[in-house]
């Protein structure tokens, strides 16, 4: 085993951070996130308020710290939906009779035609903003990239020798399924995840930040971004600080993720 | 057993150039396809009365006779595969319908604002290209350390959300500097910031890859080959080495401009510039619905275009694509 290095252990500790931030923001900021102040509107970052007030003069640095649950959840709920999506897809596609396989292949085919976001914007459209429906729209636009990378790996475990075996042993198809090929996807999985839910979080505060998702005053980061945004060229504390934490949070699971796969790789 | 799984990984490929070509454009047409049945029957899902999902939801407070011209554009008293048939046919002519937020035909919004979003994503693409580029070969001729900087610059510059990256540099080069304006407009000067932000988040993602297939190449033996007749190492990287990585990120490239288009709509709303991104995100908040199936469409008909060029790009510049094995 060798010594973790500071790339693997700073995205820990930032994650960290956040996570405690997710589960215990009085511990961290006792405020109240949606406490207005409005003789203290618009203050620079300062002893009092370290990272400044916003424009009802509600303490920036608390919101943060509030906002880590709001915009974590809906990233990993997002990653989940889409890895679930995803998983089905793939597992469909990978195992399922081969007309089964080219349908589901062919539908994700047809999801991949609507690039980066606007799959989810089509979503929004139909169905409505809000949280719920941004997240489940996030989870939608990133399903078709897990069902390809799951298809592919349940293709290579299953031409293996141990399915092989398992098969020639007459065992059935779901003991198959649960007992030995999801077991070897799951690693691949597992990293796929982390390196996900950073892309997640990205896009659901983009979405935020474009008025679909969460609103403001929620103390979430994207909608702090949104109401930032009148303001940008006066109070820049506004939008620089929230927009900070989502980029240290995606980076650190990225990083995360990353150092999850060359360890799957490497073992 | 093991056949079975070895033919089904190589699925419905095959034959020469032609036929491979042909296959390829008929799978096109099918996505195509695809896409716009799926955008018909998503519409019909949203509950409540198709003409005033239409015309904006329920909030929109359509008139009765808006509605009632809304039902007779859309022929929405007709059975629905007479609906379907007929809405194909008008997408096929390259009729969206009308949108009711800018009372004007889809289509010709769509004219009217792809042009500029188009400039924005091929400079950028070209401006990502370069970064990824010169990161790749500099890390690559510069040893360890510089590498692990190289990999940490690309995993930040991948993590940054468009709409942060905006609004710094807006705060950087207008706010602090005054050099560049925060408004975009139609002008040249207006158009760096945008390119930039879009620009450095691809080129993150380029530059993994490519650094990754460059150090491949470099270790191959055809670089040592080249190494031995004499070749200088800078010689070896750029005659050899990037050729090779190139081709990778050629592939991407096509996906690149999937994502250069999705992040239009963030750049285009931060610096207030027209073009269709803008356009769609109006039109998803007004719930603009045949606005936003007819540009969500063209972008998916365009996307698919060019990723298929690339893929067509892919098999002349790698022959071993075109060999029977791996075809």
């Amino acid at each position: 085993m060798k010594r973790p290095s500071v790339v693997e252990t700073a995205p820990v500790v930032v994650l960290a951070f956040f996570v405690v931030s997710a589960v215990a923001p009085n511990l961290i900021a006792p405020g109240d996130p949606l406490a207005i102040d409005p003789l203290a509107s618009f203050q620079a970052p300062s002893a009092g308020h370290p990272l400044g007030t916003d424009e009802s003069g509600r303490d920036i640095l608390t919101r943060i710290v509030h906002g880590a649950a709001p915009s974590l959840l809906i990233g990993v709920l997002a990653t989940a939906i889409g890895v679930g999506l995803g998983l089905v897809l793939g597992i469909v596609g990978g195992l399922g009779p081969r007309w089964l396989d080219t349908t589901s292949t062919r539908f994700v085919e047809v999801l991949f035609a609507f690039p980066g976001l606007l799959l989810a914007l089509l979503f929004i459209a139909i169905a409505g903003p809000g949280p719920v429906t941004s997240t489940i729209a996030v989870g939608l636009a990133t399903a078709p990239g897990y069902a390809r990378l799951v298809r592919s790996q349940v293709l290579s475990v299953r031409r293996s020798g141990y399915v092989e075996a398992a098969l020639v042993l007459g065992h059935g198809w779901w003991r198959r399924l649960l007992r030995h090929i999801l077991p070897n996807v799951t690693a691949t999985l597992f990293v796929l995840v982390t390196l996900g839910v950073g892309q997640s979080i990205v896009w659901a505060s983009s979405l935020s930040y474009l008025g679909l998702g969460v609103s403001p005053p929620a103390a979430e980061w994207g909608a702090m971004l949104n109401s930032g945004r009148t303001y940008v060229a006066s109070f820049w504390w506004m939008t620089f600080f929230p927009g900070l934490a989502i980029v240290l949070s995606a980076a650190a699971t990225t990083l995360l993720g990353r150092s999850l796969q060359s360890r799957v790789r490497s073992s | 057993m093991t056949i079975v799984a070895a033919s089904r990984v190589s699925p419905r490929r095959g034959g020469t150039g032609v036929r491979w070509l042909i296959g390829r454009l008929g799978g096109l047409l099918f996505v195509l396809w695809a896409a716009a049945t799926l955008t018909f029957f998503a519409l019909r899902l949203i509950p409540g009365d198709p003409a005033e999902a239409l015309l904006g939801g329920p909030g929109s407070q359509a008139s009765d006779e808006a509605l009632a011209a809304a039902r007779e554009e859309y022929g929405l008293n007709q059975p629905l595969w007479m609906q379907y048939l007929a809405q194909m046919g008008r997408y096929l002519l390259l009729d969206f319908g009308t949108s009711y937020s800018l009372r004007e035909p889809v289509s010709s919004v769509i004219a009217e604002q792809f042009p500029g979003t188009l400039l924005l994503a091929s400079l950028a693409l070209a401006l990502a290209w370069v970064l990824a580029i010169t990161v790749a070969v500099w890390s690559a001729r510069s040893g360890r350390i510089a590498g692990a900087l190289g990999s940490a610059l690309e995993v930040v510059a991948v993590a940054l959300p468009h709409f942060w990256l905006a609004t710094s540099l807006v705060l950087l080069f207008s706010t602090t500097l005054g050099w560049l304006p925060p408004i975009s407009g139609r002008s040249p000067s207006g158009l760096v910031l945008p390119v930039i932000t879009l620009a450095i988040p691809l080129a993150g993602f380029l530059g993994q890859v490519m650094r990754e297939s460059l150090l491949n190449a470099l270790s191959s033996p055809f670089a040592q080959s080249a190494r031995t007749r004499g070749e200088t190492a800078t010689g070896v990287i750029w005659r050899h080495g990037l050729r090779h990585a190139a081709l990778p990120a050629i592939g991407l490239s096509g996906w690149a401009f999937g994502t250069l288009v999705s992040g239009a709509v963030v750049v285009e709303t931060v610096f207030a510039r027209p073009g269709l991104g803008r356009t769609l995100l109006s039109a998803v908040q007004a719930r603009d619905i045949p606005l936003v199936t007819g540009t969500v469409l063209v972008v998916a008909l365009a996307y698919s275009l060019v990723t298929t060029l690339t893929d067509v790009l892919d098999r002349i510049a790698d022959p071993r694509l075109r060999t029977e094995a791996n075809a």
